[in-house]
């Protein structure tokens, strides 16, 4: 990767400068990498979010017994007796009164007065990894408590997974995208650079220059310019990334939004990334224009 | 050195050049003359390769043009300096570094002390920092013949190196040349300058070539 070296090369020097399509190509490339890192981020974040689901959601059901008053306590031993002698299951309990409050006051507020409302009883069932047989247990509870539920939240679970697993997909689209527009976006830059130098690359011909010394010279121009541009944007999506708000304070789907521990290196490879982009694209680029350039 | 067997050129259908055979020999000093648009410039573009011939055949030290890959073209165009009329030059680098240029395409290092002989040999050392824009016509024609021979090609072409300069500066551009070719370099200069050609001839054998009705002659000693 000597190629990199921002010494000025022979062959560097005896390109032009041409300033607003340098600075057109750096700020490009630092836009589409700062849009990278949010989409990595998205990514990562939709990608926890599927897989804590998946995983909590997995292993947690509720059984709810609706009943006579009269029924309610009899129907609920018998049900917690039948959660206690399937396999699969290890542990099922019922709710105390402020933890059903707790799960109501995001709708009812903190003040619900729960000894006047007629709710279900409600009991948390733990599955051990192996899982139990949802069909069986509801025929047992069928059984032997007409108003219990299973609820194994699989009629919700399975859509919010999905969505999840949709924007973790969406994510690594959007990244592909933007490494494709990264390098359109670079070779047409590149191509506009050649056009614009048919003099100068009709003189170095002229004087003993291959094909390869003149494309290194545009090849390693773009590429830093590339890379310098994808530095900048990277570091101010990671900066932009990290003064997000915290999941914990407002608690919100988005705030989740970000990297985790280790990573936050992901976003690190973003400029290597763009660098090679505008290698190729600028490689291809220059070897097609020099082919048309006889 | 570079033969013309029977070589041709056309474009767009139509023949600028046919029948070519001629042989420009080793230290051997040529005039290429003839009418404006009679076909002088292709005949040089064809001596380093800038067009391949449509007929016949063309060698270059040896190697014929139509079997050239494009990195030997690059190779053999350092084995010749090229003059132009229109001085081509890299406007952004300076005077020395644009006479320096064959040196750095062909990844050779320069030697500061070497070039400073070579610009004062053509009279532009004061100038070696100016850039080519600031040059006058006569300067950038001394130029051009710096950078054509600062690789020591054994072959030096020049396209009416005298015609953007005053009768002055055209007799000091032709002494240069002669020099060259004392040096044992094979010079061959299109120019329609009679006067120029007869001051040469007082000084070096040399061969007049005259491009007429789409064929080269030998021509005769009316010149």
């Amino acid at each position: 990767m000597s190629f990199l070296s921002f010494r000025e090369s022979p062959s560097g020097r005896v390109v032009p400068p041409s300033g607003f399509t340098a600075q057109l190509t750096v700020i490009t490339a630092a836009a589409m990498a700062f849009l990278a890192v949010f989409a990595l981020a998205l990514s990562m974040a939709t990608g926890r979010l599927a897989d804590r689901w998946g995983t909590e959601l997995a292993r947690g059901s509720t059984v709810r017994i609706s009943a006579p008053s009269d029924q309610i306590e009899a129907q609920t031993a018998a049900a917690l007796k039948v959660l206690e002698t399937t396999p699969g299951v290890a542990e099922a309990r019922r709710l105390g009164a402020e933890e059903e409050t707790a799960l109501l006051e995001p709708w009812f507020g903190p003040d619900l007065p729960l000894d006047t409302l007629s709710l279900p009883v409600l009991i948390d069932v733990q599955e051990t990894p192996d899982g139990f047989d949802a069909e069986g247990l509801r025929l047992r509870l069928a059984g032997e408590a007409p108003g219990a539920v299973l609820d194994d939240h699989s009629r919700w679970r399975r859509p919010l997974v999905r969505a999840a697993e949709r924007l973790r997909l969406l994510g690594v689209i959007s990244l592909l995208l933007i490494a494709g527009v990264t390098g359109g976006m670079i070779t047409l830059a590149a191509n506009a650079a050649l056009a614009a130098t048919a003099q100068v690359i009709r003189t170095l011909r002229l004087v003993g220059a291959t094909d390869r010394f003149i494309a290194s010279a545009f090849v390693r121009r773009f590429t830093l310019r590339g890379l310098s541009g994808a530095v900048i944007g990277t570091f101010c999506g990671m900066i932009a990334i990290a003064l997000l708000p915290k999941a914990d304070e407002a608690g919100g789907f988005l705030t989740g939004l970000g990297f985790s521990g280790a990573q936050w290196l992901w976003p690190l490879l973003i400029p290597l990334l763009a660098a090679i982009v505008a290698y190729v694209a600028t490689r291809v680029a220059a070897t097609q224009t020099l082919r048309r350039l006889m | 050195m570079i033969e013309f067997h029977e070589a041709g050129y056309g474009y767009g259908g139509r023949e600028l050049l046919t029948e070519m055979s001629l042989t420009l020999a080793p230290g051997s000093f040529h005039f290429l003359t003839g009418p404006s648009g009679a076909g002088k410039t292709t005949f040089l573009k064809l001596c380093y390769r800038e067009l391949q011939a449509t007929a016949g055949r063309v060698s270059i030290f040896g190697e014929d043009t139509r079997q050239m890959e494009r990195d030997e073209v690059a190779n053999l165009r350092r084995r010749i300096g090229v003059v132009h009329q229109d001085c081509q030059f890299l406007d952004h680098l300076s005077l020395v570094d644009n006479v320096a240029l064959p040196l750095s395409v062909s990844g050779r290092e320069r030697d500061e002390r070497d070039l400073e002989d070579l610009l004062n040999w053509v009279g532009l050392s004061e100038q070696a920092k100016a850039h080519p824009p600031e040059l006058s016509g006569g300067e950038r024609q001394r130029a051009a013949l710096a950078r054509a021979v600062i690789m020591s090609p054994e072959v030096i072409l020049a396209d009416e190196p005298t015609g953007n300069v005053d009768w002055e500066m055209s007799l000091r551009l032709l002494q240069l040349l002669i020099e060259l070719n004392r040096m044992g370099k094979t010079v061959v200069i299109a120019t329609h300058d009679l006067h120029l050609i007869r001051q040469a001839k007082a000084q070096v054998q040399a061969r007049v070539l005259r491009i007429s009705n789409r064929r080269i002659q030998q021509a005769g000693a009316d010149l």
